[in-house]
């Protein structure tokens, strides 16, 4: 019992950033924007974070910083991607490369220092966590706003007829994913594993978008899906006595392959979900 | 279609060479100004960072060969990519199917009883299969239960990593490296030629070019190219003609991550002579692949140029990292503007802009 407590709590305190992260994605991809930069907003997140942090002694204003900055991030996928109709998922891959290198750049001086207020690892953020799926699944599926964001990633030239602003509506959804991403890798930083080291992510940003899809966009599964995956990450990390740890840190990746392609060939139930016009650039008067 | 000034704006769907060439240098162009405003607040100033650049790679008679030698393995794998993107295949795979490439020939140059002579084809044909097999997997997937490939090839570069380190580290440790996370050294018959006094291991440059024109002439003028080419611009068209995905993409994802693989014979066979730590197998080759390809813009022999400009970067990181004690991370930094000033340009490239005669009517009219 007390095995499961620890590994529950541990998944708990992994999955946070998870799905911080995932919930941004949800909410971009359901307007109809991918967004593959999630790893690098999520280093320049955990970076700026660290760096307030360390300066001013306030954690939480890092994560503010974190969140700006995530969002200014994304805003620069957004415009590639939604007013220059370029590829989503290059926009997004070439996002991240910047996000890496700058994060890498500007943090080299501080690598490895740890930081001098760190927040608890269990703290408000995990709280807030939950609670924003939540306001989430009930904005997505219960409010207004909801179904308007919902019709752009489904039908955006029926959501324009009805004057909607497509433009708009995307730039919100994928500068809130840009947010949430920056907090997510800020968390790491302030709170996980309260100090910087370039490239301190490892891919969690992939796993949030496999999240995603995995949740079929959908914001309370994607809780479950993160404590899955922050509880493969404790258990890869416990067997370390057993098995060489090189091949303990594959097993988070490959599991997470192998349960994206379950949820994946599961086409009745969750697949139908995604949204209709992810990926495809709107053009006014197409259609 | 749109009048500014003396020009008149139209699409153009299929942009012409010359056309491609002076929208992809405007985009080079802005992302040199962008990365400069990055030095800038990395405390360098940009117009040293640019001097430095430039001393160090044009003017230096020793840097070219470096820049060739940078351009094998992204040569190899841009070229490959294309084939990937023009089915609309998104292999992001490349990292790892270089290191699988790595493994492989690792595995024959220590541990096969091949005779010397045949030690370094072996090696290429293991590393052309295991790269080729690292890319069938996500290939498969998509194909069989719909798993999208961005994410599958990409957890499997994470996947390749830690297995080079599992091996470097334990069972593949050499016996002379102690403390060391290197494998043994390979025999000098594994060792690819180089020439001269550089670095360029010129098998490894002779497979990329002559891959580049073994892609454009599959694109243009097979069967299988056709197939390719429909599939990536109307899949639904495809599915009509009786084209199965099956079968390009499966072909695109083998001999794109065969290329890739490929690469990663010549760093080992070439260069290192040793399996070590991923990170210098492959400093992010894989992912500057896919600007290579985009760079291309789907045509394999534009790899070619494309793949020279980024060892020019890659070189450009080397320098800076010497001269300005800049951590090599500032190629992500180019690569990744270099890859979104390139996307953004999108509209422009579908663009035909056309002087007219007798602009005296208003500067602006109406666009539709």
């Amino acid at each position: 019992m007390d095995v499961l407590l620890v590994t529950f709590l541990r998944a708990l305190a992994f999955g946070t950033p998870l799905l911080w992260a995932a919930l941004g994605e949800i909410v971009a991809e359901r307007s109809g924007v991918v967004n593959l930069g999630v790893e690098g907003m999520m280093l320049l997140g955990a970076f700026f974070a660290f760096a307030t942090a360390q300066l001013t002694g306030f954690p939480a204003l890092g994560l503010g910083v974190a969140a700006l900055v995530g969002g200014a991030a994304a805003l620069v996928h957004a415009v590639v991607c939604v007013r220059l109709r370029g590829n989503q998922y290059v926009s997004g891959l070439a996002l991240g490369m910047v996000g890496v290198g700058i994060a890498g750049l500007l943090g080299r001086g501080w690598e490895g220092t740890p930081l001098r207020t760190p927040l608890p690892e269990l703290s408000w953020l995990t709280l807030s966590g939950l609670v924003l799926s939540g306001v989430v699944w009930v904005f997505l599926y219960h409010s207004r706003w909801g179904i308007i964001l919902r019709s752009v990633g489904e039908s955006p030239a029926a959501a324009d007829a009805q004057g909607v602003q497509v433009f708009l509506v995307r730039y919100l959804a994928v500068g809130f994913g840009g947010l949430t991403a920056g907090i997510a890798g800020g968390f790491l930083s302030v709170a996980y594993r309260p100090s910087w080291t370039e490239g301190m992510t490892a891919g969690m940003g992939w796993i949030a978008i496999a999240i995603t899809v995995f949740s079929g966009w959908d914001p309370l599964r994607a809780v479950a899906g993160s404590l899955l995956f922050g509880a493969l990450f404790h258990l890869s990390f416990r067997l370390q006595g057993f098995v060489a740890p090189e091949l303990l840190k594959m097993a988070p990746y490959l599991g997470t392959i192998l349960v994206l392609t379950v949820a994946t060939a599961r086409r009745g139930a969750w697949w139908q979900e995604v949204p209709e016009a992810l990926g495809a650039p709107y053009v006014r008067g197409e259609r | 279609m749109r009048r500014i000034g003396p020009f008149l704006v139209t699409p153009n769907p299929s942009p012409s060479w010359g056309w491609s060439t002076i929208v992809s240098l405007l985009a080079i162009a802005g992302a040199l100004v962008a990365a400069g405003g990055v030095f800038w607040a990395y405390g360098v100033a940009p117009l040293v960072a640019y001097r430095t650049m430039a001393e160090g790679t044009f003017l230096d008679p020793r840097a070219l060969p470096e820049v060739v030698r940078r351009a094998i393995p992204l040569l190899l794998v841009g070229s490959g990519l294309v084939l990937a993107f023009r089915a609309q295949f998104w292999n992001i795979g490349a990292e790892g199917q270089i290191l699988s490439g790595a493994v492989a020939a690792t595995g024959v140059a220590l541990f096969s009883p091949l005779p010397p002579a045949l030690l370094i084809p072996g090696m290429f044909v293991a590393g052309f299969a295991l790269g080729a097999l690292w890319a069938a997997v996500p290939a498969l997937l998509r194909l069989r239960w719909g798993a999208h490939e961005v994410l599958t090839t990409l957890l499997l570069n994470y996947v390749a990593a830690y297995g080079v380190e599992w091996l470097v580290h334990g069972p593949w440790k050499g016996s002379s490296m102690m403390g060391f996370a290197y494998t043994d050294l390979f025999p000098e018959a594994a060792w690819l030629p180089l020439l001269g006094t550089t670095r360029m291991h010129w098998p490894t440059l002779a497979l990329g070019l002559g891959w580049a024109i073994f892609g454009s002439v599959l694109l243009s003028r097979t069967v299988l190219g056709f197939e390719i080419r429909v599939q990536g611009e109307n899949p639904e068209a495809a599915r009509y003609a009786g084209i199965p995905a099956t079968r390009t993409v499966l072909a695109v994802a083998l001999l794109s991550g065969g290329a890739a693989g490929l690469a990663g014979v010549g760093e080992v066979a070439g260069i290192h002579h040793r399996l070590l730590s991923p990170g210098q197998i492959s400093m992010g080759y894989g992912y500057a692949g896919i600007l290579v390809a985009w760079l291309a813009r789907g045509n394999p022999l534009g790899a070619i140029p494309s793949a020279f400009l980024l060892g020019l970067v890659f070189t450009s990181g080397d320098v800076m990292q010497v001269a300005l004690q800049m951590p090599f991370r500032v190629t992500d930094v180019f690569n990744g503007l270099l890859l979104l000033f390139l996307v953004g340009s999108t509209p422009l490239l579908q663009m035909r802009i056309r002087r007219v005669s007798g602009a005296g009517g208003e500067a602006w009219t109406s666009s539709s």
